[in-house]
């Protein structure tokens, strides 16, 4: 703080008038006033415009604008953004949770808690209050119940390297959804990688998203699902596909999906009315019962008829450890099954 | 206007070659190329792009040839329904043709593949099904059908130029029709059969939706995917660029030997139309000719369109039809997606501003250049030609690389993709416009001058009303050409400039093929309306 000047700058930052973190009624004015949020997600296309209904419904003069892609597609159109100077994006939601160490690092996200937050477990929330778990799913294997029995079917990742499963498995590119990424680091860390070059000899269907590869077995066009979203499974089950998850053996990845806000966002007041919005038990209930999803919120009760997470062997995500590693990641995984 | 449009042309050019020999430090180097020559992840999309290309422009010449010759010399019935339906293919865009012949196609789930199954009693996944369209077959056959109507409009143009006097005589010494097709017909046409085959080459070389939605789930790459790869974060701008180079130099060295072959002399026979064309009597072989064409336009028009439909009012794609009737996925695009409203927007925004730009802009070339009224006019000529050999994939690599970097930072607006679709239809506008232009002599012009009119009034009064029609056509062409463009905006849009295309596209990434259809559907119903407006008008028939 040698120079005048930084301190200038440093009292003009605490001058600035800090945003609240509750919806305030004069927040509310303000961001109607701005008219609309820009959210950029990853979540489903469908349940994504179901949580916009719902906060159209409560807040109507606010638009919601979603631009629904796969988790690595947002990074990619964000940094791109971003490193063009077009500041869009109001709050993100990525089901890669290294996404937001990236962006925190950049000092591009606003500190921002939702009175809800405030209740959840440390682990579903940054320590500094930059995001935080908006939902939850678990990257699981499936089949085509008409076209497997269930006798038949596998029970891990291992016995799907069996020739009888060859040319009827789909599969989630880690390129492309940051759940096949978490996922495919979570994987090659009990399996390694000699496994993935294994299964690339079954033929298998590589699809993109990890919200098409249930769509793909649901169809019939696949029997088993290598990786895909637990929560477009419930969706499956629930619109009556003959379909059935299967908890790999080995262990289920678990795939935390934060939510937060850029600090440049052109709409910063609705964006945190939205973002307050999105972790009332309200919206965390209609995610989890519609939507399918795991919710970090203490006051959500879970449908009777889902496996509690407990009885689940779950793989953990380290989107810190994951980091480093995401580019090589994503090369080695191209090399061996193509883009 | 040299200067306008050099900087419409040349400076994408310009940064995409600069860029490939600049590293991060922007120093010289050939490394970008190193790398491409060393990494088989590139070679081999590259030896995929040359052969898949061919055997699309060999397929498309071995149907087109045919239904062409059928067409102009025999009294094949239904003609104008059939010229009217591969009229209909041409404007489909490939990449809705893909997606339907997923929905067909699909090994396992695809409808085609479940009435096989069905119709022997087989099991999916443990026969072998009929068609398998994730394969690099499969691109090919859907590339085919979608490419076939530019060979097919080459090779009828090209006969209806030649006299069927030569055929006759052949008739008159006693061979049969059959031999005089092979020995007279065969060997006229031949220039437009091999000009047919190397148009047929650079579309199918330049696509990127119908591999991206059939070839990828393979693990298959073409070079369009492939720089389309090379822009996911953090792109790598010199490989990109080095590895759109090699396209550009494909379409321009086979664009040489295009217009060698059609400038060929030597058949002086091709020149002005000939009086009446005797039609030949097709008898019982009517029953194969007429079959041919229900093949091609069943696999093109008729499938496609009607897979779209049934997919857009059932909720399950791959089930029975019976109480899985639904309006669901039209509540869901029209009322619930957030994109439609926006995309449909910038889709037509983007489809008249480029029209209409790109119409003045064709239309003021064309009258420049071709009546010599500017310094330069070979160079305005040149100029507006030359994006014919820029794939729209390495126009898009070019014009991200120019409107990122101060002055202009356009990324990020209308305006980037705008450019885009203006250089990328500017030669057919330019075509268009220079033969109507051509047909006006301007002796006209110069009557009216002589009775003291001002070369603008002239222009008004004289030209304008005669190329009225060519004008409205421009328009018409690049209107459609911007409505269905999807392998250039791939690279340019961003959430807030998405179009109808790349919405379509981001769907099909999470397998909503309900969605998909809808959309699709409405592409084409905008398509066709536009079309029947325009024929309406301009009092033109259908080709």
């Amino acid at each position: 703080m040698s120079h005048p000047w930084k301190l200038i700058a440093l009292a003009g930052l605490i001058a600035l008038p800090a945003i609240a973190q509750e919806t305030t009624p004069a927040m509310v004015a303000a961001a109607e006033k701005e008219g609309k949020v820009v959210w950029y997600a990853s979540v489903d296309v469908k349940v994504a415009e179901a949580v916009k209904k719902a906060f159209q419904e409560q807040y109507p003069k606010i638009e919601v604008e979603v631009e629904r892609t796969g988790s690595e597609r947002v990074l990619q159109r964000i940094n791109q953004e971003y490193g063009s100077n077009i500041h869009n994006v109001d709050a993100v939601n990525s089901s890669d949770a290294s996404h937001f160490l990236f962006w925190k690092q950049q000092k591009w996200l606003a500190a921002h808690t939702p009175p809800d937050v405030q209740k959840f477990d440390a682990q579903y929330k940054d320590p500094d209050g930059f995001y935080a778990t908006w939902r939850a799913s678990l990257s699981c294997m499936a089949y085509n119940t008409n076209l497997v029995k269930e006798s038949e079917a596998p029970k891990g990742y291992k016995d799907l390297l069996d020739p009888k499963w060859k040319g009827k498995l789909t599969k989630a590119h880690p390129g492309y959804s940051g759940t096949a990424l978490t996922g495919t680091y979570a994987l090659v860390k009990v399996l390694g990688w000699d496994y993935l070059e294994q299964l690339a000899k079954q033929n298998v269907q590589q699809l993109q998203s990890t919200t098409a590869t249930p769509k793909s077995i649901a169809s019939g066009e696949r029997a088993v699902m290598v990786d895909g979203n637990e929560y477009n499974m419930f969706i499956e089950i629930a619109a009556k596909s003959p379909v059935k998850i299967i908890y790999a053996v080995e262990g289920t990845p678990f795939i935390a999906s934060p939510l937060a806000i850029f600090a440049q966002a052109p709409h910063p007041n609705a964006a945190r009315v939205f973002a307050n919005f999105l972790y009332t038990p309200k919206i965390q209930q209609l995610l989890v019962d519609i939507g399918g999803q795991r919710s970090a919120h203490p006051g959500v009760k879970e449908p009777a008829d889902r496996t509690p997470l407990s009885k689940i062997k779950l793989l953990p995500d380290d989107p810190a450890g994951m980091m480093p590693q995401v580019a090589d990641i994503k090369k080695r995984y191209t090399a061996i099954f193509g883009n | 206007m040299v200067l306008l449009l050099a900087a419409l042309v040349l400076l994408p050019l310009y940064w995409l070659g600069l860029t490939s020999v600049s590293d991060d430090a922007k120093n010289l180097t050939l490394a970008h190329y190193r790398h491409f020559l060393d990494d088989p992840s590139f070679i081999k999309p590259f030896v995929t792009t040359l052969w898949t290309s061919a055997a699309v422009g060999i397929a498309c010449v071995l149907v087109a040839a045919p239904m062409a010759w059928l067409v102009a010399r025999t009294d094949l019935p239904l003609k104008r329904t059939i010229r009217v339906l591969i009229l209909a293919s041409f404007v489909t865009p490939p990449f809705l043709g893909a997606f339907a012949w997923v929905l067909l196609g699909g090994p396992n789930a695809g409808l085609i593949n479940q009435w096989y199954y069905a119709l022997f009693g087989l099991k999916p996944f443990e026969a072998q099904p009929l068609v398998n369209i994730f394969s690099a077959w499969g691109m090919v056959f859907v590339m085919a059908l979608y490419t076939f109507p530019y060979v097919f409009t080459f090779i009828a143009n090209s006969l209806d130029l030649i006299p069927s006097e030569l055929e006759e005589a052949s008739a008159i010494l006693g061979a049969p029709p059959w031999r005089a097709a092979l020995t007279v017909t065969l060997p006229l046409v031949l220039p437009a059969l091999l000009a047919g085959f190397l148009v047929a080459f650079l579309q199918s070389m330049t696509l990127f939706g119908v591999p991206a939605i059939l070839a990828l789930p393979a693990g298959i790459d073409v070079m369009t995917t492939k720089i389309w790869s090379l822009f996911q974060f953090p792109p790598q701008l010199g490989l990109a660029a080095a590895a759109s180079l090699p396209l550009l130099a494909i379409t321009v060295l086979l664009l040489r030997a295009q217009a060698a072959i059609m400038g060929r002399r030597g058949y002086s026979i091709i020149g002005g139309k000939a009086g009446g064309v005797r039609l030949l009597r097709l008898g019982p072989w009517v029953v194969p000719a007429m079959a041919l064409f229900a093949i091609v336009l069943l696999c093109s028009i008729f499938l496609p369109y009607g897979v779209l439909l049934r997919t857009a009012f059932v909720k399950n794609w791959s089930a029975p039809m019976a109480g899985n009737l639904s309006l669901e996925h039209w509540r869901f695009v029209f009322f619930e997606f957030s994109q439609t409203k926006l995309a449909l927007a910038n889709t037509f925004i983007l489809g008249i501003t480029a029209a209409t730009a790109g119409t003045i802009l064709a239309t003021a070339v064309g009258y420049l250049s071709l009546r010599k009224l500017v310094w330069g006019h070979r160079a305005i000529g040149f100029l507006a030609t030359a994006p014919v050999a820029i794939p729209g994939i390495v126009l898009a690599v070019g014009l991200f690389l120019s409107y990122t970097r101060p002055p202009l930072v356009l990324y990020g607006t209308l305006w980037i993709i705008f450019l885009a679709y203006v250089t990328k239809e500017l030669p057919v506008g330019y075509q268009q416009v220079a033969a109507s232009l051509k047909a006006v002599h301007p002796e006209l012009e110069d009557a009216s001058r002589i009775f003291g009119a001002t070369r603008l009034r002239a222009l008004w009064d004289i030209t304008t009303p005669l190329i009225r029609n060519g004008v409205i056509a421009t328009w018409l062409f690049i209107f459609i050409g911007s409505v269905r463009e999807l392998s250039a905006t791939i690279l340019l849009f961003t959430a807030r400039t998405k179009t109808i295309s790349v919405a379509m596209f981001d769907l099909r990434e999470s397998n909503d093929w309900g969605p998909i259809a809808v959309l699709s559907i409405t592409m084409l119903a905008i398509t066709f309306v536009v079309i029947t407006i325009i024929y309406t008008f301009t009092d033109r028939k259908p080709a």
